[in-house]
């Protein structure tokens, strides 16, 4: 029964007719001591085995997402005459860092369900469930959040920034920017007609600390006495240092 | 030169942190407190996350606080043994304070609770301070004798008496240790040292000489802090070396800069100076608390 349903799926849908092929300049970001940033090149190309039905026109999105992680977002109210948290969200999960990169506007070129499905824009790629019963506008604290990282550029909306030549070749910039975090950063490609998604494919950028914050952080972790047994040690030695020098100095 | 902190996870200016650290590394020398409650709210504003804000904090002070030790030890105005009595009250008191801490939390409102306790202590003994140093420069200034405080008050009726020779002191070990107590309980909660609430106790309550306050302070302060560094290490790994470093290369140099400063400085003047500053600080977390605050949403990572 389900193998007829399949077929007959195949059937009434047309052949894959356009698909997208794409690469980075770098699948790999090694975040050393002096680290200040990345900027990614990302290009590709629409492949066409066959005519397409072109009256619509082709859009390209491309989103980069940072390792998700759930996050509480707290807002301040006025009591007795001082500013404290008084109610809380929690979200599931939100990407450390989120850019979502289009030939055009967003919501003129994706349609709601195709956005729905794939969680393309910011608003959908973050994911919330549920609010605690004291608080009724849970939306703003959403929309807090996305203004929050918006503003230092975690998330980040580059709407027009991918360039599309002749309907084939498409290229954009995406800067990572110095906070990164470590983790594997998704990177999806999709291209839209008529606000539906056409095709889309996925590639991963690896960001790992290197060397000396490699070094540490493993330190950090694996060894947390011997670390702060260092930690303490290089302080004492640095005041000792300077007594030392400063004495040396003076006489 | 922006410098990626690998426990923080943020890029930072590294001149931006040596300078900071030097600021307070001098006050640390000078006053004798550790500076914990002028630069962990600092690191919070240039982006450093809380937790690893404090934890990195506490290693600083114990570099700024050991290469100040030293400068005092040199002019010998430690009092090893009134340290020792103290330093054993607030080892006591920060394990009931870290108690007291779980406890709060586990009402809410913790955040809060750290602020106000911060304003209130900083606002009492700040305007204490200035108040009683002002009236002796007054006093001094008007050519009459600078009277020593008060020798003989109840401190002075209790057992367990003690010498303590650099202090020039006869009295029992119960106040210094209950002072001792009362401060780690503090430094527990409010994540400090202590040395703003213990450099006026040991004046006005034990009546030490200001001179050897400052380094007895800092001596106490040394072990506290590498107790709370050595606990954050193991227990939530947010000490971070390489934010540590940029702070403590500023903060050593600062504390020998800031002893000297110190020893030329009045009794009177070093006492105005630092109440001053705690009154500025106690100011500015009272306005915060007051003043609406340009966003009212905030992100805390992770769930509760």
């Amino acid at each position: 029964m389900l193998r007829l349903v399949l077929m007959l799926i195949l059937l009434v849908l047309p052949a894959q007719a356009e698909e997208v092929v794409a690469d980075l300049s770098q699948d790999r970001v090694a975040i050393t001591t002096n680290f200040d940033g990345s900027e990614i090149l990302i290009f590709g190309a629409v492949k066409r085995e066959q005519a397409v039905d072109d009256t619509a026109p082709l859009d390209v999105i491309v989103t980069v997402s940072g390792p998700s992680e759930p996050m509480t977002v707290r807002r301040k109210d006025r009591v007795a005459g001082i500013w404290v948290n008084t109610a809380a969200v929690e979200v599931d999960a939100a990407p450390s860092f989120y850019a979502v990169a289009t030939t055009g506007p967003l919501t003129d070129i994706l349609s709601e369900t195709e956005d729905l499905r794939h969680h393309i824009s910011i608003n959908r790629a973050i994911r919330a469930v549920g609010a605690p019963e004291d608080v009724t506008d849970s939306p703003n604290f959403i929309q807090a959040l996305i203004d929050i990282k918006l503003e230092d550029e975690t998330y980040q909306t580059l709407e027009g920034a991918v360039e599309l030549t002749d309907e084939t070749l498409f290229s954009t910039r995406v800067a990572l920017p110095a906070n990164l975090r470590e983790g594997e950063y998704a990177t999806r490609f999709f291209l839209i007609r008529d606000g539906d998604v056409v095709d889309n494919s996925e590639t991963t950028i690896f960001v790992q600390k290197v060397g000396l914050e490699r070094l540490l952080y493993n330190l950090a972790h694996q060894q947390p006495l011997m670390y702060g047994l260092l930690s303490l040690f290089i302080a004492i030695a640095a005041g000792w240092t300077a007594s030392a020098v400063f004495t040396y100095i003076r006489s | 030169m922006q410098i990626y902190l690998p426990i923080a996870e943020v890029s930072v200016n590294a001149f931006l942190l040596l300078g900071l650290g030097g600021m307070v590394g001098i006050l640390s020398g000078m006053f004798g407190v550790g500076g914990g409650f002028l630069m962990t709210p600092l690191l919070f504003f240039i982006g450093i996350p809380p937790a690893v804000a404090v934890a990195t904090e506490a290693n600083q002070i114990v570099a700024s606080s050991f290469s100040g030790v030293l400068a005092h030890f040199r002019r010998k105005t430690v009092d090893l043994r009134m340290g020792t009595v103290l330093l054993i009250g607030g080892l006591i008191g920060a394990a009931l304070g870290v108690a007291i801490f779980n406890y709060l939390k586990s009402l809410g409102q913790v955040d809060l609770l750290i602020r106000l306790s911060y304003v209130v202590f900083l606002g009492i003994i700040g305007s204490l301070m200035f108040v009683e140093s002002l009236n002796a420069l007054r006093k001094s200034a008007k050519g009459a004798p600078v009277p020593t405080r008060r020798k003989h008050n109840w401190v002075h009726n209790l057992p367990f008496k003690m010498k303590f020779r650099t202090s020039g002191l006869y009295i029992s070990v119960i106040p210094p240790a209950l002072v001792g107590v009362f401060v780690g309980i503090l430094s527990a909660i409010m994540g400090v040292g202590g040395g703003f609430i213990m450099v006026p106790a040991m004046i006005y309550l034990l009546g030490m000489p200001t001179k050897v306050v400052v380094g007895t302070s800092l001596f106490q302060i040394i072990f506290v802090t590498a107790f709370t560094t050595l606990l954050h290490a193991t227990t939530n790994f947010t000490v971070d070396m390489v934010l540590a470093v940029l702070l403590l290369v500023g903060g050593v140099v600062g504390a020998q800069f800031g002893a000297q400063l110190g020893a030329r400085l009045k009794a009177e003047q070093l006492r105005i100076l630092l109440a001053a500053l705690v009154l500025v600080v106690c100011g500015k977390l009272a306005l915060d608390l007051l003043l609406m605050p340009s966003n009212l949403y905030s992100i805390g990572t992770g769930g509760h």
